[in-house]
């Protein structure tokens, strides 16, 4: 059964419609990177399918491009709230004034993963923008569940350590949907390419037949 | 601390209602009620002080919610408790304005204690009455100077860091205390018998007659008490809003260096900082020290006080046009006329709205102390023990400010003024 069927689907704003006439199928198991100019719907759509899903019951974890982290709050409690509703509500009072052994046991090595580990009870208002997207991942990673959504979620990362976190949503997520912008990691860790350009899907191929000049025409004026 | 626990439900109604009556109850007032209840103890000052701002912290720790940024709440897991989800992803998004604002309450609660001395409380204004009985004047002056003390430097004695050994010391000075022992009775008796109007009490409510009675005890209150009250009430608060709006019009140049120079801007700040730092209560006693009983005192020191806040707040925006200046911009008096006036005109009109509801609060409070306003018959139907009177007043008090605050809502609407760059601060100065 398909996780995502959109028919002919138009997708927006209030005033705005953003995509119009979009087909879209989705299987569990697919790595799917959606790429574009920036302005071509791909938050949009990211955004889309987070609700789309959720309501639909399924397990989901969202990376948004503004990583919406509380910066006040720690690094460690930024990630905890990832499972938030699969603790007692004084189960996690009590880890927030004091966090608990076994969440710090849990937390520690997706930290080490993405290399946080050495910021786990800094604030997050103190960290770099690359710490505080790397923030957002560990979240979604501590989150869990059978698909993962990326809106751009190595922006800020540099290119190795982009490779890094690519490579463990792959190990960690069974399905996974990414507006990336960085065109070689999208062919490289994902196998079927979507491309957006002009309220519409232009490119919807897998990775490997794809050629380069194909994707150039997407950000062409 | 209660405050911010309604905060999160201020928009359902009973609760909103029950916070704007809290507020709409000034300190005073609350003060004079638990005083019949706990005696002259540092609890009923607590209760006095603590049952208002609650109903303040309460509504401007939910707009300060409002304001703050949402998307760690929305992308929380669907599921989550709600509880959880206000202390991780609402409380701390709006810390920073918090912790602004708490602390500037701490500044006005220490106006308040020093204010509800007035009343018999063994606070800094109870010191400043029994001077001035005594005309012991040089003490006066002292005690204001320490008062002034006291909140000049309350920057650097009020940290975050010092809070739990201030919270500690105050329960341990509290105990020591001592004071009148707390009789639950008195509570209860409060609560069932003193506030139960008179011709009720005791009564057999299914009698025509108990209820004709209860008519005549009303309308004898109404119309001896509560409407020349009223009345005065309006009057003082009309004039003194007036004499605000020229305060704070002709006041805001004093801190705006361009218009009047550089010494003149310090002298100006001095001044408009005494005159809103000082409890409008303690201005309106020593104004009454000085001109006798009447309405003049309560109007001047009224209008002082409310025109000195607002034309800070004006001048802290003059300050801000100032670098935008054309360089040709004209100087002195037309500069002011021509620049600086029509700039925040709209400005000065949107606070002087929000300062009315406020006015009319502190017409009726100055009451206490002689004026003929509904402070003034509160007090006195409180001294005669007569309870169930001083609420129904009460009422009627509470009445007026929102009939107040609804117009001056009406007005700000239809006018379209509001503040435009509301900060904490600026929200506290303002509002009440």
């Amino acid at each position: 059964m398909s996780l995502i069927s959109l028919t002919r689907e138009t997708i927006g704003w209030k005033a705005r419609d953003v995509l119009v006439d979009i087909d879209l199928h989705v299987e569990p198991g697919e790595r799917i990177a959606f790429l574009g100019r920036s302005g071509s719907g791909k938050s949009t759509l990211i955004t889309h399918l987070y609700r789309r899903l959720t309501a639909a019951g399924k397990a989901v974890s969202l990376i948004p491009q503004d990583h919406a982290l509380v910066p006040p709050l720690s690094v460690f409690h930024n990630v905890y709230m990832g499972q938030l509703d699969r603790r007692s509500t004084f189960y996690s009072i009590a880890n927030l004034i004091k966090p608990l052994k076994k969440e710090v046991g849990d937390i520690r090595p997706i930290l080490s993963e993405i290399s946080l580990e050495p910021e786990i009870f800094q604030s997050v208002e103190k960290l770099s923008g690359g710490q505080k997207q790397r923030t957002a991942i560990a979240r979604a990673f501590f989150r869990g569940g059978e698909i993962i959504l990326g809106d751009e979620p190595v922006s800020a990362i540099d290119e190795k350590q982009s490779a890094r976190v690519l490579e463990a949503i792959r190990s960690r997520f069974q399905t996974a949907l990414l507006a990336l912008h960085n065109v070689d990691l999208a062919r490289t860790y994902c196998d079927r390419i979507i491309g957006l350009k002009g309220n519409k899907i232009v490119i919807d191929a897998p990775a490997k037949s794809i050629e380069r000049a194909d994707i150039d025409s997407l950000y062409a004026a | 601390m209660l405050g911010l626990i309604l905060a999160p439900i201020h928009h359902l109604r009973p609760v909103r209602a029950l916070a704007a009556t809290l507020r709409a109850i000034h300190e005073l007032f609350w003060a004079l009620l638990f005083l019949q209840v706990f005696g002259p103890s540092a609890l009923t000052g607590i209760v006095a002080i603590a049952l208002p701002y609650t109903g303040v912290f309460a509504k401007v720790y939910s707009e300060m919610l409002e304001e703050a940024d949402r998307r760690p709440d929305e992308l929380l897991p669907p599921n989550t408790g709600a509880v959880v989800r206000f202390i991780y992803a609402r409380v701390p998004m709006a810390l920073a304005p918090f912790r602004i604002y708490t602390m500037y309450r701490v500044e006005c609660g220490l106006r308040s204690s020093a204010v509800l001395g007035f009343i018999g409380l063994p606070t800094l204004g109870f010191e400043l009455d029994t001077f001035f009985k005594v005309a012991k004047f040089e003490n006066v002056a002292a005690v204001l100077i320490i008062y002034y003390v006291l909140i000049g430097t309350i920057r650097w004695w009020l940290r975050p860091v010092l809070l739990p050994f201030y919270l500690i010391g105050s329960a341990v000075l509290l105990f020591s205390l001592g004071g009148p022992p707390f009789e639950l009775s008195n509570l209860l008796r409060f609560l069932t018998s003193d506030i139960v109007p008179q011709p009720l009490r005791n009564a057999d409510l299914s009698l025509a007659s108990t209820w004709s009675a209860f008519w005549t005890w009303l309308s004898m209150l109404l119309s001896n008490q509560a409407w020349p009250g009223l009345i005065n009430t309006f009057l003082v608060t009309q004039m003194a809003l007036a004499v605000t709006m020229i305060v704070a019009f002709l006041g805001f140049p004093l801190i705006v260096p361009r218009l009047t120079g550089k010494l003149g801007g310090i002298g100006g700040n001095v001044l408009l900082v005494v005159g809103r730092s000082t409890p409008e209560y303690m201005l309106v006693y020593i104004f009454l020290q000085m001109l006798g009983p009447s309405m003049l005192p309560a109007i001047v020191a009224l209008g002082l006080h409310n025109g000195a806040i607002i034309a800070h707040l004006l001048g802290r925006q003059a300050e801000a046009i100032t670098p935008n200046l054309r360089p040709d911009a004209p100087k002195g008096f037309n500069l002011y006329l021509y620049e600086y006036v029509p700039r925040l005109y709209g400005n000065f009109l949107a606070y002087s709205f929000y300062r009315w509801e406020i006015i009319l609060r502190e017409s009726a409070i100055v009451g206490i102390l002689g004026v003929k306003t509904l402070g003034f018959f509160v007090d006195g139907v409180i001294t005669e023990i007569r309870l169930d009177r001083a609420i129904i007043l009460i009422g009627i008090t509470v009445l007026a400010t929102f009939v107040v605050d609804w117009i001056a809502r009406a007005i700000r609407r239809r006018f379209k003024l509001s503040m435009n760059d509301r900060n904490s601060k600026e929200r506290a100065l303002v509002e009440p």
